[in-house]
């Protein structure tokens, strides 16, 4: 059981959803976040005054899924977000200890 | 036949005034006049009072959403208080019997005497939306950081006092005073200098004395930009002014008559050129056209035809527009390196493009170009920057003195609405980082 985390721009969000809802996955949690990486902020222009915007807005997904499913999804996350240009994203991989639903009751793997 | 009865009755009941007027006079040409003259006139004091509704928009657009309920009651609160002064005591400094300085009758403005008493009252509605309009546009230039009492305050003591006695010297002949600068020759048909600059010019004096909002001048005085919290809001309110704008400039001739046709033409086409040259201004000076200085560049245009939208020609109320475009821009670049921060543009808007329609009014005169009449726009242009800014500078000092023009640096953190009126504009959503200044995202460093 392990935590996918993809940080990507929010306009890719539609493709790796449908993409990752065509391979079987069944549930993902989706927050609006402001951020940077290598390609820093942008700047915008108002009533003639130059501004930084350090932290640019990004979209984050997050799906708690089996270990089996981790690099098909993996995979599928950097193919559909990829545009080849600066501020792509990230994914993170980290291990999950315990997931219950709370419905039921039920706990680790049958809880997804 | 059923379906006719409602018809039939209507019929009859359009009738019954007629059966009523044939004891009375009968209709005349002069009548049908008079009726629309009142006519017009009232609908273009409705058209005016619109603009309120603009001014409101533009401000709260062009300002932090934490601070937006303060901005509608200002509006409000100019405008009724604004009513009452101008009723009790400014209507009467500014058209009763007058020195040629000040008025010294018609105060607490009744109306019902004599002949005249139904012009009286639809004269007194069109200089009522004149004088509301003057006082609300100081509300944007000192947004965002201004104590509502001291607001309520000034705004008492423009529309009873410093709008009326400029606009005695300039209108006062149109009801029972008579004005040193009328007298001059001075031309200002529908008030770029009576309404606009002088609105203008104590907002400037308003934006010094209160001092620039926390955030918005780095150390090096480098200016760091507060953006508005809704564009399209501002928008809608740059829309509503224009639209009321065709009361207030066609409005003026408070006659129903053909000469408004050609007063709405110059009045469009000074907007949509002052708009046109902001937008390329911009965008030939950033690389894009901004949409701040381009909502700024029509009312520019706006303000600078108002003076002369009566006695200039069509292509010359295109030059009007052109160049209060561009000056509007400039002059909101001047403000910002000087370090006077007017969140909405009102100093630039109605004070420079105020004053530059007042002379524009001289120059491209229909009557022909003469030095004298520039000359008289010019002492005119002087005359109202001298009295409106001074006058407001020792206004607002007075009004710093004894009550506090600015709010603590807490309560302007935290933002007008709540820390003035224990509100919140927008409940439902996160607007407000109490103790942030910039929107997040932005460097958040206030000083």
């Amino acid at each position: 059981m392990k935590k996918i985390e993809c940080i990507i721009k929010p306009f890719k969000l539609d493709d790796v959803k449908n993409a990752l809802t065509e391979m079987g996955v069944t549930g993902m949690t989706v927050s609006e976040v402001r951020g940077f990486g290598r390609q820093k902020g942008h700047t915008e222009l108002y009533r003639g005054a130059e501004y930084q915007i350090d932290f640019i807005p990004k979209v984050k997904l997050e799906l708690v899924v089996n270990d089996d499913l981790i690099s098909k999804i993996v995979e599928t996350v950097q193919k559909e977000a990829c545009t080849g240009r600066i501020g792509d994203g990230k994914i993170f991989v980290s291990p999950v200890e315990q997931s219950v639903r709370i419905r039921t009751g039920e706990t680790g793997e049958d809880s997804l | 036949m059923k379906k006719l009865i409602p018809f039939i009755t209507l019929v009859a009941l359009l009738g019954l005034p007629a059966l009523g007027l044939a004891d009375d006079a009968p209709i005349t040409a002069d009548t049908v006049q008079n009726n629309l003259n009142f006519v017009w006139t009232c609908v273009a004091a409705f058209l005016v009072f619109l603009m309120q509704a603009g001014f409101a928009m533009v401000e709260a657009g062009f300002t932090r959403a934490k601070n937006a309920c303060n901005i509608m009651m200002k509006n409000l609160m100019d405008f009724s208080v604004g009513a009452l002064a101008f009723w009790a005591v400014g209507f009467g400094l500014m058209f009763g019997a007058s020195n040629g300085y000040f008025g010294h009758s018609d105060f607490f403005f009744s109306g019902a005497t004599g002949d005249d008493a139904p012009w009286n009252y639809a004269f007194w509605m069109f200089q009522v939306v004149f004088a509301a309009t003057a006082a609300t546009i100081i509300s944007g230039a000192v947004a965002e950081r201004t104590k509502f009492s001291a607001y309520m305050v000034y705004s008492v003591f423009v529309s009873a006092l410093i709008y009326p006695i400029f606009g005695g010297w300039a209108w006062g002949s149109l009801y029972h005073g008579s004005g040193w600068l009328e007298g001059l020759g001075f031309i200002d048909f529908a008030g770029s200098s009576v309404v606009h600059s002088i609105g203008g010019w104590l907002a400037l004096a308003g934006a010094i004395v209160v001092g620039p909002r926390i955030g918005k001048f780095d150390k090096n005085g480098k200016v760091k930009p507060i953006p508005g919290h809704n564009i399209p809001v501002a928008s809608l309110g740059v829309f509503l002014l224009w639209f009321g704008w065709y009361g207030f400039n066609p409005g003026s001739t408070t006659t129903g008559d053909t000469s408004i046709a050609m007063i709405a033409v110059t009045t469009t086409m000074a907007a949509a050129a002052g708009a046109v040259a902001a937008m390329l201004f911009t965008w030939m000076k950033y690389g894009k056209s901004d949409i701040g200085m381009t909502l700024n560049g029509a009312l520019a245009g706006l303000v600078g035809i108002t003076a002369g939208c009566a006695n200039v020609s069509v292509p010359s109320s295109v030059i009007i527009g052109l160049v209060a475009g561009v000056l509007v821009v400039l002059s909101v670049l001047f403000f910002d390196k000087i370090r006077v921060d007017d969140p909405v543009g009102a100093v630039s808007v109605h004070g420079v493009c105020g004053a530059w329609g007042t002379l524009a009014a001289g120059i491209f005169d229909t009557a022909g170009f003469s030095m004298h009449t520039v000359g008289v726009q010019l002492i005119g242009i002087a005359a109202c920057f001298a009295w409106a800014f001074f006058a407001g500078l020792i206004l607002f000092k007075a009004i710093d003195i004894v009550i506090g023009m600015r709010v603590s640096e807490e309560e302007e953190m935290a933002g007008l609405d709540f820390s003035e009126h224990g509100a919140s504009a927008y409940p439902d959503f996160h607007t407000v980082k109490l103790g942030s200044v910039f929107t997040p995202g932005q460097d958040n460093t206030a000083k």
